[in-house]
């Protein structure tokens, strides 16, 4: 193509200048084989993404209509629409947000404005790490052990929350952390040089410059939660609820959980075969959505912050 | 004075909320192993982990050997794993070394969108989907199995190796690549002999946190891998791995009732497991960290 597009790869080896002899071309040849390999690596990665949406959004979208999307399931959840799982997910994925929020925004401020390298962030580290790598169907037990069970909060919205608030910690406190280590040391700098304190620092300076790289990291957070299953299985979501959620100690229905329902357990999976697409299609528009936002958000930003 | 005093307090609250992830860590581990290790009263610790027959339902004479569970989760993971690291660490390197700028915009939304598709989502997609298609096209008895529940899987621990793998082979510092093509080595032999091997520990960390990712998966495993607590003797055999017995059971099993007991004694292996992988993970990553190009 052009000349701009050569320059800014990444240091090509420049070998126009040596004789160039048979055995030269071997390596070139094996090298265009590699760099080919590589590509279809690629290739085979999106095509699995694009295969994916693609056979949802083929088979789901004539079950998408303002009917499914505004009404409650009828005659055993066998016709009408979704409406009741979209609040419910919503108000999962939100409230869990109020939950991690805080606690991740704190635990990275701590982490990477105070901490200083030593034992105890080396565990702390570790910590944040491994929670990261908890299965979701454990995280369900502990919902059901602790929230449910011994603080008899019951199957219930506020058990949900609680669940999928620390299921989401560790993503809110990488991002933040993140979002941190993009604020400038010379912001720092200046505000304690004219006689800041650590805190007012943190919270005049730091905290307002890195906030939009924290608010793209609570929409993946929230994005995170919205589509998880086995962590709301036991301590949130119900098959179905006639009512809509009216405390936080309600049950309520939601887009995952009702999807794996009507996929796997009843005797009517061939008949309810469209609704099954159709919500689908609803959970990976919200959860692709509010990626995509977050995506285009970061590069805007980093745009920005380059200027 | 008042204002250091009130500086001391913050930094002790901001201390106080970042243990809180170590407190959710440990509680977990309390309450698995409060309601798992009852378990052990009614079926030793030999029978439950080498045991071959699953059967906590049967009124007579309940059987709870989870080696079915163990090796089904083992084979799912090692599966998807051959899968998934070459296709994982291949993006890596795509992304990191050869990408123009461009492409590099488009490609990493993708793999980060593929990270982001929700658990249950690649499940439904693995049941109504590949499986009537692999059932057709190898002409087998049943779609789901553990063909396509690792095949589904793998396609869920790309996004994590390649992204963790690409952090990694970015670091690799660009002296030793220029040293390299200084030498008249091409960019190919470079990436071989240079720059992966500057780059294994990180992609070693990758890899490891891929597959415990795909051990740990739960919704995949439990619509996909067809439910069969035996040990799987082909491609093609139904299986059900650790997260898929829990999950699919926990439901049904009467409240601190032997089966309870035995689901959560299943949960407490597969965090052990989970543990053990991250804890691995966390030691390779700071074991062999490259710290510019000195340690070379």
């Amino acid at each position: 193509m052009t000349a701009d597009t050569t320059l800014t790869l990444p240091t090509p080896p420049r070998q126009s200048l040596s004789i160039t002899t048979g055995r030269d071309r071997g390596r070139k040849a094996k090298q265009w084989l590699a760099f080919m390999l590589l590509r279809a690596a690629i290739l085979i990665v999106a095509a699995a993404l694009a295969v994916i949406v693609g056979f949802l959004v083929a088979n789901g979208y004539s079950a998408i209509s303002w009917e499914f999307l505004t009404q409650p399931p009828r005659n055993y959840m066998t016709e009408g629409g979704v409406w009741p799982c979209i609040v419910g997910t919503l108000l999962l994925s939100v409230g869990a947000m109020a939950v991690a929020l805080p606690l991740g925004v704190a635990s990275a401020i701590y982490l990477h404005e105070y901490a200083l390298p030593g034992r105890l962030m080396r565990v702390i580290r570790l910590g944040v790490n491994n929670l990261a790598g908890v299965p979701s169907v454990v995280f369900g037990l502990f919902g059901l052990g602790l929230f449910v069970t011994a603080m008899d909060l019951g199957v219930s919205l506020l058990s949900g929350w609680l669940t999928l608030g620390v299921l989401c910690l560790p993503v809110i406190i990488g991002t933040t952390e993140e979002a941190l280590r993009s604020v400038p040391a010379t912001y720092r700098e200046a505000s304690l040089a004219l006689g800041g304190t650590k805190w007012q620092t943190i919270w005049r300076v730091v905290l307002p410059s890195a906030l939009p790289g924290i608010l793209t990291g609570s929409i993946l957070g929230i994005s995170r939660a919205a589509g998880e299953t086995a962590a709301i299985m036991f301590t949130a979501a119900v098959f179905y609820t006639p009512k809509m959620p009216n405390s936080i100690f309600s049950d309520v229905m939601a887009l995952p959980y009702h999807i794996y329902v009507l996929a796997t357990a009843g005797t009517e999976i061939e008949k309810t075969r469209p609704i099954q697409y159709g919500t689908a299609l609803v959970l990976i528009a919200l959860v692709l959505g509010m990626n995509l936002f977050a995506i285009f958000l970061r590069a805007w930003l980093q745009r920005r912050g380059k200027r | 004075m008042q204002r250091s005093t009130k500086e001391i307090l913050i930094k002790q609250a901001f201390l106080a909320t970042a243990v809180t992830s170590l407190a959710v860590l440990a509680l977990i581990m309390v309450f698995l192993f409060m309601e798992g290790l009852p378990a052990f009263c009614f079926v030793s610790v030999k029978d439950f982990l080498l045991g071959l027959d699953w059967y906590p339902t049967d009124e007579a004479n309940p059987a709870y050997g989870i080696l079915p569970l163990i090796v089904a989760s083992g084979a799912v993971t090692v599966l998807s794993s051959l899968l998934a690291i070459p296709l994982g660490v291949m993006t890596a390197v795509y992304l990191a070394e050869i990408a123009s700028p461009r492409v590099r915009a488009v490609v990493k939304p993708v793999v980060e969108m593929l990270a982001s598709l929700p658990s249950v989502v690649i499940g439904f997609f693995g049941m109504v989907i590949m499986a009537p298609f692999l059932q057709d096209f190898f002409d087998i008895p049943v779609g789901l199995n553990l063909a396509n529940a690792a095949l589904m899987l793998a396609f869920m621990s790309v996004p994590t190796i390649a992204s963790v793998s690409e952090d990694a082979i970015f670091a690799v510092p660009r002296e030793l690549k220029e040293a390299s093509f200084a030498l008249g080595a091409t960019h190919l032999e470079t990436l071989l002999r240079v720059t992966l091997p500057a780059a294994l520990s990180g992609i070693g960390t990758a890899v490891i946190l891929g597959m415990s990712r795909a051990i740990g998966e739960t919704m995949v495993v439990l619509m996909v891998a067809g439910g069969a607590a035996v040990i799987p003797d082909s491609l093609w055999s139904p299986v059900r791995p650790m997260p898929a017995s829990i999950a699919a059971e926990m439901a049904e099993a009467p409240f601190r009732g032997h089966h309870y007991h035995a689901l959560f004694a299943t949960a407490m292996v597969l965090f052990l497991v989970t543990l053990l992988f991250n804890v691995l993970a966390d030691y390779f990553s700071h074991k062999h960290q490259q710290s510019g190009s000195a340690s070379l």
